[in-house]
């Protein structure tokens, strides 16, 4: 025991002599780690993996149908790009260590919010879409306000608010349309430019025509090209996943994402702020949420009662899928957007295939399986010493 | 003077419900000087440094800075006034890299074209490698995740975290408790440089003979009350041994065995 004691007293007059002297050893213990190893470490790589996966299947399996042609391609990258919007906010919230489970309700109540005062109270569409925005987001406040508060995990709080909304929703398409949907609402869309410019429709006609009159893109016989532009949820979902992405990778506001989930404690301890970082999160996703709701509605020119039914699980399955983890600390964008993209493929490629199209909740599931499997894997020899 | 006193726990009392963690505790840390906190498990040494460390509010008594009655609601507050504290947990994650958990909580950002504020990656990860360099640490690469570290690594970056974040005051829970004897005697190193720097350190351990070689000066906490401050010329490792309840035991057990023996 003495010996530490001497040697430590030791070392330290041995300090005292020479101060200035510091060696500088090189590190004999550097071992080059091969780049497929970096590779791994890299949170979204099942996800890209999985990606090219369903592109061959459905590659072999659907090749000549179509789905690979323009208007296939809109088609899936629709789907995707509706739950990628979703993936975007769920993905920075689970990185966080929290989850949502109110988002799949929190689209239909953002289409009734919507739909309802223009169709029977007589207000512009533009207030409602606002409206819609303010309370959403207010309700993803109050979802990260209780759970903070009452330190219960975020899955029974907001489990609550899938079913408060889900609720909510119904009671209110009853009562003022007397019916589960609320339809008409379309013509409202086309008498607002400024609504309708951001979430109707599809964008960049000129050079759709453009690539069709020079023979770049199929056109139908009368002349229009078979795909008329880009869909502006599409554009939602890249913007979104821009931005998410390089706040997460870039800024402080990012670091602090993956302290907070990581381990909440010592992101307190080091002085972050875990409630505000948490909070705004939930309000990320319950905007996401809010904006797949009313691009639905322009889309469709109608809201209905059962609008995002089990979009939260989908979102939850997409995020893991592109590499983030269940618990927190460890997750990528880039990753959840391939979760969502293999979701649009699988789901949109099916019908093209001779598959019966039920079986493609088994495949997801499946897919699911895999990707915990493999996080698991990822994350145990992330944690352990290489 | 009370100047000479950089913290100053004045008959400090913290319960837990029923549970009497801190009974009329009084501790002076003086600029400069390094001061061990001695006492069995359960003493409440981890519940004082919590209450230094802002963690936990004194449920009655007065606590210090510079002379100034302070009140802290968070650690935050205390990070402010230069109080660093590296808790048993060392506060950092696993998943996240050395630089990242470095600076994590205090970024160091830069201007990406002049507008947005964006993390400097390139001076955190030269930083961080720098300063654990330092510190005798030489990691490999910055951007490599804590988990890979060994404890006493992950103890000398929490450390150097501190020291970097000009702490006045650092604030050690039981930092070779789970050390080797080479990696004990790092940290205990860096203990001498922080107070080198003029900082002033308070630290906890079992382990007297950790304990004597680097402190000025002793605190003995029993039963979560103080037994009193001693400054090590007026008291022998021995009598330290001795005043730790289980000093004793050791003792004759020591004698136990070497009697039987001989
Ligand atoms: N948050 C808390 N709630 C209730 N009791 C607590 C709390 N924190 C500490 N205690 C109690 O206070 C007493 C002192 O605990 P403390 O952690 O300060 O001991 P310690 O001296 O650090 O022990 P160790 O050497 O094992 O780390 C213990 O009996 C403990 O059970
Ligand atoms: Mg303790």
């Amino acid at each position: 025991m003495s010996a530490i004691n001497e040697s430590v007293t030791n070392m330290i007059q041995r300090q005292r002599a020479n101060a200035q002297e510091a060696p500088k050893p090189t590190d004999e213990r550097v071992r080059k780690i091969s780049p497929w190893r970096v590779l791994l470490d890299r949170p979204e790589l099942g996800s890209i993996a999985g990606t090219i996966l369903v592109f061959v299947f459905f590659a072999f399996t659907a090749g000549d149908s179509g789905m690979f042609a323009l208007d296939g391609v809109i088609n899936w990258a629709k789907v995707a790009a509706y739950l990628g919007i979703l993936a975007v906010g769920a993905c920075l919230l689970m990185i966080a260590g929290e989850f949502d489970l109110s988002i799949g309700s929190m689209i239909g109540f953002a289409g009734v919010v919507v739909a309802i005062p223009p169709m029977y109270l007589g207000w512009p569409l533009w207030a409602s879409v606002i409206a819609a925005f303010v309370v959403c987001m207010a309700l993803g406040a109050l979802n990260g306000y209780l759970v903070i508060r009452t330190k219960l995990p975020s899955f029974i709080v907001t489990l609550a608010f899938m079913f408060i909304l889900r609720g909510l929703t119904l009671v209110l398409s009853t009562t003022f349309a007397n019916s589960t949907i609320v339809s008409g609402v379309g013509s409202k869309f086309d008498e607002a430019p400024f609504v309708h410019a951001l979430f109707s429709g599809t964008t960049l006609h000129g050079f759709f025509a453009f690539l069709s009159a020079h023979g770049v893109i199929e056109s139908f016989p009368n002349g229009e090209p078979v795909v008329g532009g880009i869909p502006k949820v599409l554009l939602w979902w890249i913007a979104l996943a821009v931005v998410a992405g390089f706040v997460l990778a870039r800024t402080r506001f990012g670091n602090w994402i993956y302290t907070v989930g990581g381990d909440a404690n010592a992101a307190k301890n080091v002085g972050v702020p875990v409630r505000r970082v948490k909070i705004s999160l939930f309000v990320l996703t319950a905007f996401c949420a809010c904006l797949f709701g009313v691009l639905q509605v322009a889309e469709f020119g109608s809201a209905a009662s059962d609008r995002g039914l089990q979009k939260e699980f989908e979102a939850i399955i997409a995020v893991v899928i592109g590499g983030t983890l269940l618990t927190g600390g460890f997750g990528s964008v880039i990753g959840a957007c391939f979760g969502a993209i293999i979701f649009g493929v699988v789901q949109i490629g099916i019908s093209y295939t001779n598959i019966d199209s039920d079986w493609y909740r088994v495949f997801l599931g499946g897919m699911l399986l895999v990707a915990v499997l493999f996080n698991h894997y990822i994350r145990s020899r992330a944690a352990s010493t290489k | 003077m009370a100047d000479d006193y950089i913290l100053e726990l004045d008959d400090v009392s913290k319960f837990f419900g029923t549970v009497i963690a801190l009974q009329g505790v009084t501790l002076r840390l003086k600029r400069g000087e390094v001061h061990c906190l001695l006492g069995d498990n359960g003493a409440g040494k981890s519940t004082l440094i919590k209450t230094l460390a802002g963690v936990h509010q004194p449920s009655s008594g007065d606590y210090r800075v510079e002379g100034e009655s302070v009140k802290f609601k968070s650690p935050r507050e205390a990070l402010d006034r230069g109080i660093a504290t590296v808790y048993q947990d060392l506060a950092l994650v696993p998943l996240m890299s050395v630089a990242r958990n470095f600076f994590a909580g205090r970024e160091p950002r830069r201007r990406l074209f002049g507008v947005i504020n964006v993390l400097d990656m390139k001076y955190a990860n030269e930083t961080a490698r720098d300063k654990l360099a330092e510190m005798g640490i030489h990691v490999r690469d910055a951007g490599q995740p804590v988990g890979t570290m060994s404890g006493g690594e992950r103890q000398c970056l929490a450390i150097a975290r501190a020291i970097h974040f000009g702490a006045k005051v650092l604030i050690l829970d039981e930092p070779t408790a789970a050390l080797g004897v080479k990696q004990s005697c790092n940290v205990l190193k860096l203990i001498h440089k922080a107070r080198e720097r003029g900082i002033s350190v308070i630290f906890i351990t079992h382990n007297v003979h950790h304990a004597y070689p680097i402190a000025d000066s002793f605190t003995l906490l029993n039963r979560g009350q103080s037994m009193g401050t001693f400054s090590k010329a007026d008291i022998t490792k021995e009598e330290v041994l001795d005043m730790m309840a289980g000093g004793t035991e050791i003792q004759s057990l020591v004698d136990e065995l070497e009697g039987r023996a001989a």
